[in-house]
């Protein structure tokens, strides 16, 4: 199956990965692009279907409960396992390369399911009756305040669920689907009787590369929807210029020394979840 | 599934018994806290290619004799993915733990390890256990993949199908994995039950129990990455 790989020759040192790339680089970028998507698809997918769940979860109360423990449910089976259950249970074929992004969709809804609940549910109830009485329909109220508001948790919740899906879509190049993990099956191929480390070094740079862009990229796009974050975080409490919404703080009074903040690392929603929440009070007094 | 419980319950007791310490002296003395965010990075590394790198790196060292040249190498690796959920948890737990009870606990006279065992452990208790139980459900996925070498373990059934194209061997294995990771979790979700104080997780009214579980709910997300 990997014969076209198989003439692999040169240096089986750890280092001569690069040198492994550029004599396989067709079937290495083809490799990491069927990872890109592999990776990005079922997190787009998962975050479409569990914004209505999660806003469902969060508007009737008592779907909250059932909802959470059945994602929850889902989200406890292994991932290698649930690929090979996916095809039985969808009707595919076994080996349909279509079982990996379902396998990873469901996956990605599990998590995001219950960040785009709890999301929503961080945003305090003074905020909402403000929106109301702006006269804020319940539709422009989620689009325009809560879900702006939940932005950053999501946002976490969607870095989770990229970074183990690059890790994820690996363990289906075991059962040999197309992607990065198929170099660990090409390497491991390779090594007998003598070890040949090339592809596989090659496959966990390149993961991580992609683990580390990616999350880069939510980053920036969380960064970028929620700007007053920004303005907020320099300035003491008491100095929060009211700005009317989300979208026009650019060039507000914070935003001279917004390149001078760093982003807390990891999904710490909480502390800065509670800036968002007064500033957004304040945004609601101007016009 | 002797087998597949063997390698990940070494693995666990290893992981535990490194990162739970490492994870209390961390929250309770508040420095190094670097090492957490160090751990952490660990994750976005492809458990799979860990595995298969040290593999190829160990076994011909061990060739023809026994597994543990395939062994090592696994227990290496769930050591390794076990580890980031149950230290950061733990971290996190502990320092967690509300400043003005840290402060009654010293005004009572209690000394740092007093403070430590009696107040810092139980009031962390719930988030050491959920990064203990994605840790567990971490490295029983990770075991499955075991069997892509010559081990033992469930995930035997799914790569025998695989190499034989005998689907429905192959889903029976996936089943299979899948109800034991599910059950492990639901044995530890009643061993947590029992070992977390009902004060510390406010079991005693409805109210107070959603309040509880909206608190260790957004950091147990946090602890969820990789299962693979």
């Amino acid at each position: 199956m990997t014969g076209a790989v198989l003439a692999a020759g040169g240096d089986s040192s750890p280092w001569h990965f690069w040198q492994y790339f550029l004599d396989h680089r067709s079937a290495d970028l083809d490799f990491l692009w069927k990872h890109v998507y592999l990776s990005v698809l079922p997190v787009v997918l998962g975050l479409i279907i569990s914004l209505p769940l999660g806003y469902l979860a969060r508007r009737y109360r008592w779907t909250y409960p059932p909802i959470i423990s059945i994602t929850g449910l889902l989200y406890t089976i292994p991932s290698i396992a649930l690929f090979v259950i996916v095809p039985p249970v969808f009707g595919l074929k076994s080996l349909d390369p279509k079982q990996v992004p379902i396998a990873l969709t469901i996956y990605s809804v599990a998590l995001l399911t219950r960040v785009v609940a709890d999301g929503l549910g961080s945003v305090s109830e003074e905020t909402l009756l403000a929106a109301t009485a702006m006269g804020f329909g319940r539709l422009r109220r989620l689009f325009g305040v809560e879900l702006p508001i939940a932005a950053p948790v999501i946002a976490a919740g969607l870095r989770v669920a990229t970074v183990s899906n690059v890790s994820l879509v690996a363990v289906a190049g075991t059962i040999g689907m197309d992607n990065l993990g198929r170099l660990f099956d090409i390497g491991k191929q390779l090594s007998t009787p003598d070890p040949y480390y090339p592809p596989i070094v090659l496959g966990i740079v390149l993961c991580v590369l992609l683990a580390l862009t990616l999350d880069a990229i939510i980053v920036l796009g969380s960064r970028l929807i929620t700007p007053w974050r920004r303005a907020v975080s320099r300035l003491p409490p008491n100095e929060i210029a009211p700005q009317k919404a989300h979208h026009d703080s650019a060039g507000g009074p914070g935003d001279k020394r917004s390149d001078q903040v760093a982003e807390r690392p990891g999904p710490l929603a909480r502390p800065t979840l509670r800036l968002v929440r007064r500033h957004s009070l304040s945004g609601g007094q101007s016009p | 599934m002797a087998n597949h419980l063997r390698y990940s319950g070494i693995a666990l007791a290893i992981a535990l018994a490194i990162a739970l310490p490492l994870g209390l002296a961390v929250g309770h003395t508040g420095r190094a806290t670097w090492l957490v965010s160090a751990v952490n990075a660990v994750r976005s590394i492809p458990g799979v290619g860990l595995l298969v790198l040290l593999a190829v790196l160990i076994s011909p060292h061990y060739y023809g004799r026994t597994d543990l040249g395939y062994l090592i190498p696994t227990e290496i690796v769930l050591v390794l993915i076990a580890m980031p959920s149950i230290l950061a948890n733990t971290y996190a737990g502990v320092d967690a733990v509300d400043p003005a009870v840290r402060d009654a606990a010293k005004g009572m006279g209690m000394t740092g390890v007093q403070v430590l065992w009696k107040v810092e452990l139980p009031n962390s208790l719930p988030l050491i256990f959920s990064g203990f139980r994605s840790a567990t459900l971490q490295v029983i996925a990770t075991a499955t993949i075991a069997a892509y070498f010559p081990l033992g373990g469930l995930g035997r059934y799914i790569y025998d199908g695989y190499a034989q194209r005998d689907f429905p061997q192959m889903v029976s294995g996936g089943v299979l994995v899948a109800l034991l990771a599910v059950a492990v979790d639901l044995l530890l979700s009643v061993v947590q039950r029992l070992a977390v104080s009902r004060g510390v997780s406010g079991r005693f009214s409805s109210k107070t129990g959603a309040a509880a579980d909206a608190a260790t709910g957004s950091i147990r997300t946090k602890g969820e990455v990789a299962t693979g």
